[in-house]
């Protein structure tokens, strides 16, 4: 590996400055589980590092009447023991329960994750999915922008050079909602996902119509991708499978997939559908409290 | 070798009846486990020496080119490199071939395979090397090497390289073509063909014919310790080497070829070993490792990565192979028919010999044509993976033969038993068994619980295969010295992957009568015990422990001596028995009153063992599998396995049992998510273990191993070699059991999800 600095800056202030100084040949760090890697392999090489775990706003996790805001360098462990965030969040803790094993999620960030941009992250489809919204500050001042909007293509995002991710926001869930994640891995674990499909839904007070859902997929495109129009196929029906089939269709045309080592493009559209449903089964049934 | 036949006659463990061992058969803790579990054990990459220098090896980045020029300059003159070596600072040994214990090598070949000659023929082929002071200055030194190629299209798929037009890899090599030299060059450097009995009068009385076509992927054998090689050139010419390698002669004997030394100048001294599987066998790094140090006059480590063990060392090839299997109205088989394409990969030299001759190894099939061809193409030169050529052909054949039993309405395991190999039956290739368990193994899963238990629920299915792997015998060598503690210090040269050392000092111990704990085995280096064939070829508890058996017999003879000296009797007055010396009148030493003595005066007592021994037995297994497919995506859970294996003896269970379960696994992985994947330029894609997908424990039920033993007639404590033949049957029980649960064959390995669903959905169309 090649020479680098390291710095670790106690303040926002002191981070954008710092990044701002460095234009370009800095490269933030929160767990560092997919920055040190790509260093070693050589992808990246740059000047400094600069450690984000030592800001206050970023290794903060709150959770109020608001919502939810969770610093960007928060470790995914954190998130899997709140409880809180496992029955009204249940998505992101599908995520961030099975990203790595135990020693990886005591480093890794679901702001590193969405920083990273790949479009296998785990975390993302979740993220579409509860609604979030990413706080990015810089020189020019702090602007959020819908986690939808973040990632621009494999590797790329919205950040200018400067710039960081602070936190994200997530809205308070609504009264009968639940939500979920599910990947396709060929293993059973130890694995990156294939197809990745995070959804949300709202049930009216019944429990038989859906009111609102939100879809999430990833691995089948250069970017997360927001299956808004496929999620608006359920609006106002009830929640049969035919209804659920319906959606899932839908995003099989969402996704535009690409053949490699992890699968066809005939795989992932399909994987894509089946997944949908299963994921609004989970998410319908959390909504009611059943599971 | 009389003495032995006479001692194999009186040792009495030939197959009557139950045997009472008082060692072999119990499941003592292995004399490295303690290392092995609190990570003190010294593997190659812990070697430290003073003024050790780092060494990084530079690989072509393209699957086929030329080499038009290496400027090293840039490389040389940045601060801290020490040396660069190439093809240049090798010896040429000439196109002579070399006998490396399992399977030979050309060593041109493998001079070209070090550091790539005149063209790379594979992305990973190694280019340079450079020595420096640590490894972050050799790795930016590399990047400095000035590499002048000019690109040739890659070939990387057997069908494709054998077509007419394919880019071709070598202007000299010709087929052999059943003994002919071709006209023109090609990539099939051998065609060769298996006859028996008259197949076309074999296929006209089937009543059932069955042929298919199969394609299976390249796999790597997927060790966890990658190749690691440290090397020391002293001013006076003396060579060390310090490696992971299955034989430390092996290594000796290649090095000295490639560095142009006699093998008297060469020491290899072995590490602790973290797999191999066959594929550290052939040398990589080692004579790199020499040269650098040549130059530098210092030691040379070199180390690779996991993508430089995927991209630079030899898997396992991918292949195409055609079956034709004719079965008559009552079950039994008449004829068969079967042509195995393998990749060679870069040189000639794949397993589709030792893969042609098991196709029809487990059964009685008295009309037979076997064609094989060993074709080169744009991937590393493929090696040894347990059990070499044989699962491929397995897959194949074992698929037919579940096809046969559907159409015929047979169950599978009794089809298999009517039909099996046995004592008597000639293999297509000519061969005659002597007494062999394949039978045993197939009345033992009919036997078991598994195969009793009805499976229930959809969309599973249970599948059964058969496999067979020769194993071999080969030289070994050990020395054991008594010491004055009644313990016996044990000096042996195969290097123990699977906790051979312990078998080995069992069956030391059970010769002597003393406890396994009471001797203590070492592997040594080259310089320090007697020549010693490769760990390979599931050979080394049956001749290493013959020559440890020998050694015992040695020790006795000696002491009978010595006892005969003390109590003043004629020396045949003298027994060994029940762990100690018996004279007349009830006089006794027991071995450790007698060690106490001889080693208080007179000569010490050394035993000495060296084997070659011929009748290793081969070994079956039949196996058994439940799985649950996921219909809509087509992945495959595991649910139950259990494994049975005709071992012969049993020396230690725990440790047949490992081999049993670890084979399977390896056949699991290669059967439905191992594979290179390409891409059109022939660059590897997948070259690290999150998208090569060797199984975890998570995609694993228990694997019951369920031990059969007919002992091989041919060693003393009836041994066969275990380690290879249970990687054999999986493939083909996974494809048989899929094929039960939705209704699909897979003819193409691995059986992947994506590959699984093209099929339902194909079939739903």
């Amino acid at each position: 590996m090649h020479e680098f600095e390291y710095v670790a800056p106690r303040s926002l202030a002191d981070a954008v400055a710092v990044l701002s100084r460095l234009n370009g040949q800095a490269k933030p760090l929160a767990g560092g589980t997919d920055l040190i890697d790509q260093m070693r392999m050589g992808r990246y090489q740059p000047g400094t590092v600069v450690d984000l775990k030592k800001i206050p706003e970023l290794v903060r996790l709150e959770l109020s009447s608001a919502g939810l805001r969770l610093g960007a360098a928060v470790p995914c462990r954190v998130i899997n023991e709140h409880p809180a965030i496992a029955s009204d969040y249940s998505a992101l803790k599908d995520s961030t329960h099975i990203i790595g094993g135990i020693q990886i999620q005591n480093r890794a960030s679901v702001g590193g994750n969405l920083c990273n941009s790949g479009p296998a992250a785990d975390s993302s489809p979740s993220l579409i999915a509860l609604g979030a919204v990413c706080v990015v500050t810089g020189p020019k001042g702090t602007r959020d922008v819908p986690v939808e909007q973040f990632c621009t293509g494999p590797g790329k995002n919205v950040l200018q050079p400067g710039e960081l991710l602070v936190e994200l926001k997530f809205p308070s869930p609504a009264a009968n909602s639940g939500s979920a994640y599910e990947r396709f891995i060929p293993r059973y674990e130890m694995d990156i996902a294939v197809v990745g499909v995070g959804a949300s839904v709202t049930l009216d007070a019944a429990g038989e119509t859906i009111i609102s859902a939100r879809i999430g997929l990833g691995a089948v495109g250069p970017t997360p991708i927001d299956a808004t129009s496929a999620a608006a196929l359920l609006v106002g029906k009830s929640a049969t499978r035919e209804t659920l089939e319906l959606a899932a269709e839908a995003a099989r045309g969402l996704a535009t997939p690409i053949d490699d080592m992890r699968g066809t493009v005939e795989f992932r559209k399909h994987a894509t559908g089946v997944l949908v449903r299963r994921v609004l089964e989970t998410a319908i049934q959390r909504a009611k409290g059943l599971a | 070798m009389a003495t032995v036949e006479q001692d194999l006659a009186t040792a009495g463990s030939n197959g009557s009846g139950p045997k009472k061992y008082k060692v072999i058969g119990t499941r003592p803790i292995r004399h490295d486990g303690v290392d092995k579990v609190t990570g003190r054990a010294q593997y190659g990459a812990d070697i430290r020496l003073t003024g050790m220098l780092a060494g990084v090896v530079l690989r072509s980045p393209h699957a086929h080119a030329k080499i038009l020029s290496i400027d090293v300059s840039k490389a040389l003159a940045l601060p801290g490199v020490r040396a660069v070596v190439t093809n240049a600072d090798l010896s040429d040994p000439g196109d002579r071939m070399c006998e490396l214990g399992e399977g030979a090598v050309n060593l041109r070949h493998l001079n070209h395979n070090i550091f790539a000659k005149d063209k790379a023929l594979y992305r990973g082929h190694a280019i340079a090397a450079v020595a420096a002071d640590n490894i972050h200055i050799a790795e930016q030194a590399t990047k400095l090497i000035d590499v002048k190629y000019e690109l040739l299209a890659p070939v990387v798929d057997v069908v494709a390289a054998m077509q007419p037009g394919a880019p071709l890899l070598h202007a000299d090599v010709y087929t052999d073509d059943l003994g002919e030299k071709s006209a023109q060059p090609s990539n099939v450097a051998r065609h060769f063909r298996f006859e028996q009995g008259d197949i076309a009068k074999g296929f006209a009385q089937a009543a059932c014919i069955i042929e298919r076509e199969f394609h299976t992927a390249t796999v790597h054998q997927g060790y966890i310790e990658p190749q690691n090689a440290t090397a020391f050139w002293s001013a006076d010419g003396q060579i060390t080497v310090w490696t992971s390698t299955q034989g430390s002669f092996s290594v000796r004997q290649q090095v000295a070829e490639l560095v142009g030394a006699p093998i008297s100048r060469v020491k290899v001294i072995p590490t602790e070993i973290g797999g191999g599987f066959g594929g550290k066998i052939r040398v990589y790094l080692e004579p790199v490792a020499a040269a650098l140090s040549k130059k530098t006059g210092r030691p040379v480590q070199v180390l690779m990565s996991r993508a430089d063990v995927f991209e630079g060392t030899g898997p396992t090839p991918g292949s195409f192979i055609k079956v034709k299997l004719g079965v008559d109205a009552h079950g039994m088989i008449v004829a068969g028919e079967a042509s195995l394409a393998y990749e060679a990969g870069a040189y000639p030299g794949s397993p589709v010999g030792p893969g042609a001759m098991c196709i029809f190894s487990c059964y009685n099939v008295p009309n037979g044509r076997v064609d094989g061809y060993d074709v080169c193409v744009n991937k590393p030169q493929t090696s040894a993976y347990r059990a070499p050529g044989a699962t491929n052909a397995a897959f194949a054949m074992e698929t037919v033969v579940d096809e046969v039993c559907q159409q015929l309405d047979l169950d599978p395991l009794e089809f298999r038993r009517r039909n099996a190999a046995k004592e008597g039956v000639r293999r297509v290739d000519g061969p005659v068994y002597p007494k062999v368990g394949l039978v045993e193994t197939i009345e033992a899963c009919q036997r078991s619980e598994h195969w009793n238990t009805p499976l229930e629920g959809p969309n599973r299915g249970r599948g059964v295969a058969s496999g067979f792997w020769f194993n071999c015998g080969l030289r070994s060598s050990c020395s054991a010295t008594v010491n004055p503690d009644g313990t016996v210090a044990l000096v042996e040269g195969s290097t123990d992957i699977g906790g051979s050392r312990t078998g080995i000092a069992m069956q030391l111990a059970e010769t002597l009568g003393i406890a396994a704990t009471d001797v203590v085995p070492t592997v040594g280096d080259t310089d320090s015990v007697g020549y010693t064939d490769v760990t390979g070829g599931s050979r080394v508890t049956f001749a290493t422990g013959w020559a440890a058996y020998l050694a015992a017999l040695d020790i006795q003879q000696q002491l009978c001596a010595r006892a005969a000296d003390e109590w003043d009797v004629p020396a045949e007055a003298v027994t060994y028995a029940e762990g100690g010396v018996n004279g007349p009148e009830g006089r006794r030493f027991s071995f450790a009153e007698i060690a106490a003595k001889v080693n208080a005066h007179g000569d010490p007592v050394v035993g000495r063992g060296s084997a070659d021994p011929q009748h290793c037995g081969g070994a079956f297994a039949t196996h058994i599998v439940d799985v649950e497919v996921d219909p809509e995506l087509g992945k495959v859970k595991v649910l139950r396995y259990t494994a049975a294996q005709d071992v012969g003896t049993a020396i230690h269970p725990a440790y047949v049992e490992g081999q049993i379960q670890g084979g399977v696994v390896q056949g699991i992985g290669w059967g439905l998510n191992e594979e290179y994947f390409y891409d059109v330029k022939g660059v590897m894609r997948n070259s690290t273990f999150l998208d090569y997908r060797i199984p975890t424990c998570l995609d694993l039920p228990m694997i019951d191993a369920l031990i059969v033993e007919v002992p091989n007639p041919g060693h003393p404590y009836g041994v066969r070699g275990v380690g290879e033949v249970p990687i054999v049957p999986p493939p083909a029980a996974l494809a048989n059991a899929i094929a039960q649960a939705i209704g699909i064959r897979m003819t193409q390995l691995p059986m992947s999800p994506p590959r699984i669903v093209h099929e339902i959905l194909k079939k739903n169309v």
